[in-house]
């Protein structure tokens, strides 16, 4: 009788452990086909502007104007390619410093304050939808660089500093993350050296975590890189290479929202956009790519 | 380590959550399919009831007009199920020309978009007129502006109000993307010529963002439909003739264009009764009148693809 039980029950678990690691497998089978024919989609889509259109390389990487409806159409990506890196790489400048700092003084300085009310608070900030962001932007920044700056506010320092805040949770939570994982025994020796905490901090803390705040900082830029919708809303899109940074500019996701929709499948100007959608998404696997590379190092 | 892995798994449920999506489309438009077909049944079996599905995407100009009217028709037709989205007026041409779609709203016509064969094969009903006007910040005290005085604005030849009669003041443009429906008619009839995108011209998507630099920008200029106009920006006249519905219906103000629902071949069964409604009385002074547009019962001219104009 109780053997049979004890067998009954191992049948179960046999069931059990059989659906679990086919569910598992499935998933993990579906992501890899999503993934992988997503890349190829995008991908053919982009390279067919060359293939098909016989748009040569330098024409889009090298050129500046962008006269899609002109005679004859011209596609000179460049201007966006600048606007976006420009943008991104501004943003994790305001960013950096900021979200550093703040991790610090929550892990560091204020640790039962910061745990309790401010990482969570900074965490709010990555749930804000980016349509709000781009109309705060829109409502109050723009307006404020208007009045302070010459030029009409748009433009790329209008577009860096909403994406600073955007990307504020990701940079702070990773470089809390990193801080809060040092082991405690290197700031006590620190310490025990006769150290005051600014010392521990500037030479001991801040060198040791750099390659994971690192991390955050290149994920940060990432996602700065990736957004559209703020963006677009702040920056202008006058497809041109902007003499200040508050003149009208464009970056690559603005410029494919902006027409995506309002070209035809299979026509000249949306294979253009799709090669920008490739530019994009190799951009994201390069930071990714450097991602790895900096936690290697810091794993190290 | 784990951050980013949980990140790309983040982001690869995303990319499924979008194929899914996608799927999804393709699923209601074989859906749609089989409802043309209940509904073609439908009719030879002589009864009156409507049933099945209508799928319409395209021009968000004309989307609030398509939504409240199918919410209505639904209300008359409870088995009827009909789906509004956006994307825009080239995503409503390539999908009712695709089939994906049953009907493509557009705000141009198929001719100026595809290429001659497919556009061919696409059905025009033109069931409302969208006028469009200049409009500037009510600090630049102009309230009229020639053809020629806007061409040379938009193409960046007088970059300050006062050689256009205005103050000193240096002009901004807010313009609409290029590939734009509405940027496209205003260029088409009220400038008569393409222009380029200038450095420093500001172009945003929505009209009501459009409206909201003009509003706040010093000098700004842009362009509205009818519908968006209000006490917060100067509506221009153009040469002189002042953008109302009657001047639009005369054939006097000529910054107009008909909005477009496209179907595949002539429609029938419930496309084609959903079609019917669009354009009849009912429709046509209410929803149309009330959501800002002109009916297009009520134009006196018509124009075709080539700009020419008929009485």
């Amino acid at each position: 009788m109780a053997q049979s039980r004890e067998k009954r029950k191992l049948k179960q678990h046999i069931i059990e452990e059989w659906t679990g690691k086919v569910f598992t497998s499935l998933c993990i089978v579906l992501l890899v086909v999503t993934i992988f024919s997503l890349v190829y989609f995008v991908a053919t889509k982009g390279f067919s502007s060359f293939i098909k259109d016989g748009i040569s390389l330098g024409e889009i990487f090298g050129g500046i104007k962008w006269k899609p409806e002109g005679e004859p159409p011209l596609f000179g990506a460049l201007p966006f390619i600048i606007g976006s890196f420009s943008t991104s790489i501004l943003a994790a400048v305001i960013a950096a410093p900021l979200s550093i700092s703040a991790a610090l003084f929550m892990v560091e300085i204020m640790p039962k304050l910061g745990r309790k009310y401010l990482q969570p608070a900074i965490e709010l900030l990555a749930g804000i939808p980016s349509v709000v962001y781009g109309f705060v932007g829109l409502s109050v920044i723009v307006p404020f660089y208007r009045d302070i700056f010459p030029g009409q506010g748009l433009g790329i320092a209008a577009g860096a500093s909403v994406l600073s805040i955007m990307i504020l949770p990701t940079m702070t939570s990773i470089a809390t993350d990193a801080l809060a994982a040092l082991p405690p025994g290197l700031k006590e020796g620190s310490y025990a050296l006769g150290a005051t905490r600014w010392q521990t901090l500037a030479r001991t803390v801040i060198p040791t975590t750099l390659p994971a705040l690192m991390t955050g900082v290149v994920l940060g830029m990432a996602r700065a890189f990736g957004e559209a919708l703020a963006v677009q809303m702040v920056i202008g899109n006058a497809p041109h290479i902007p003499k200040s940074l508050f003149e009208s500019a464009s970056t690559l996701t603005s410029a494919i929202t902006l027409s995506m929709g309002n070209t035809v499948m299979g026509s000249v100007q949306n294979n253009v956009l799709w090669t920008l959608a490739l530019i994009l998404m190799l951009m994201t696997f390069i930071f990714v790519f450097i991602v790895r590379f900096l936690e290697r190092r810091a794993n190290r | 380590m784990k951050k980013s892995l949980m990140l790309v798994m983040a982001l690869i449920l995303t990319f499924t959550l979008a194929a899914c999506g996608q799927a999804n489309k393709t699923n209601t438009s074989a859906g749609n399919d089989a409802g043309a077909n209940s509904s073609a049944n439908g009719e030879k079996e002589k009864t009156t009831e409507l049933s099945g599905s209508i799928l319409a995407v395209g021009s968000s100009a004309l989307q609030p007009l398509v939504d409240q009217a199918s919410k209505s028709f639904m209300d008359k037709n409870p088995k009827v199920s009909i789906q509004v989205q956006g994307g825009g007026s080239g995503t409503g041409l390539t999908q009712v020309s695709g089939g994906q779609a049953d009907i493509g709203n557009s705000d141009v016509f198929a001719e100026e978009k595809l290429e001659a064969g497919p556009a061919g094969e696409l059905v025009d009903h033109q069931v409302a007129v969208v006028a469009m006007a200049a409009v500037v910040n009510p600090d630049v005290n102009i309230d009229n502006l020639t053809k020629d005085q806007l061409v040379q604005i938009f193409t960046g030849k007088i970059t300050n109000w006062k050689d256009a009669g205005g103050p000193d003041q240096v002009i901004q443009i807010v313009n609409r993307p290029s590939s734009s429906g509405t940027r496209a008619t205003f260029e088409k009839y009220a400038l008569g010529t393409k222009t380029d995108d200038l450095a420093g011209a500001i172009q945003e998507d929505s009209s009501g963002n459009v409206k909201k630099l003009v509003k706040e920008t010093p000098g700004a200029i842009g362009y509205l439909a009818l519908s968006y106009l209000d006490d917060s920006v100067t509506t221009l006249k153009y040469e002189g003739v002042e953008a109302t519905e009657e001047n639009v219906a005369n054939g006097t103000y000529p910054v107009w264009a008909y909005e477009h629902m496209y179907t595949k071949g002539e429609p029938n069964g419930l496309v084609k009764a959903f079609l019917d409604y669009m354009v009849s009385e009912e429709v046509q002074n209410g929803d149309v009148v009330e959501l800002g547009y002109i009916p297009a019962s009520k134009m006196q001219v018509k124009r075709d693809v080539d700009g020419n104009i008929t009485k």
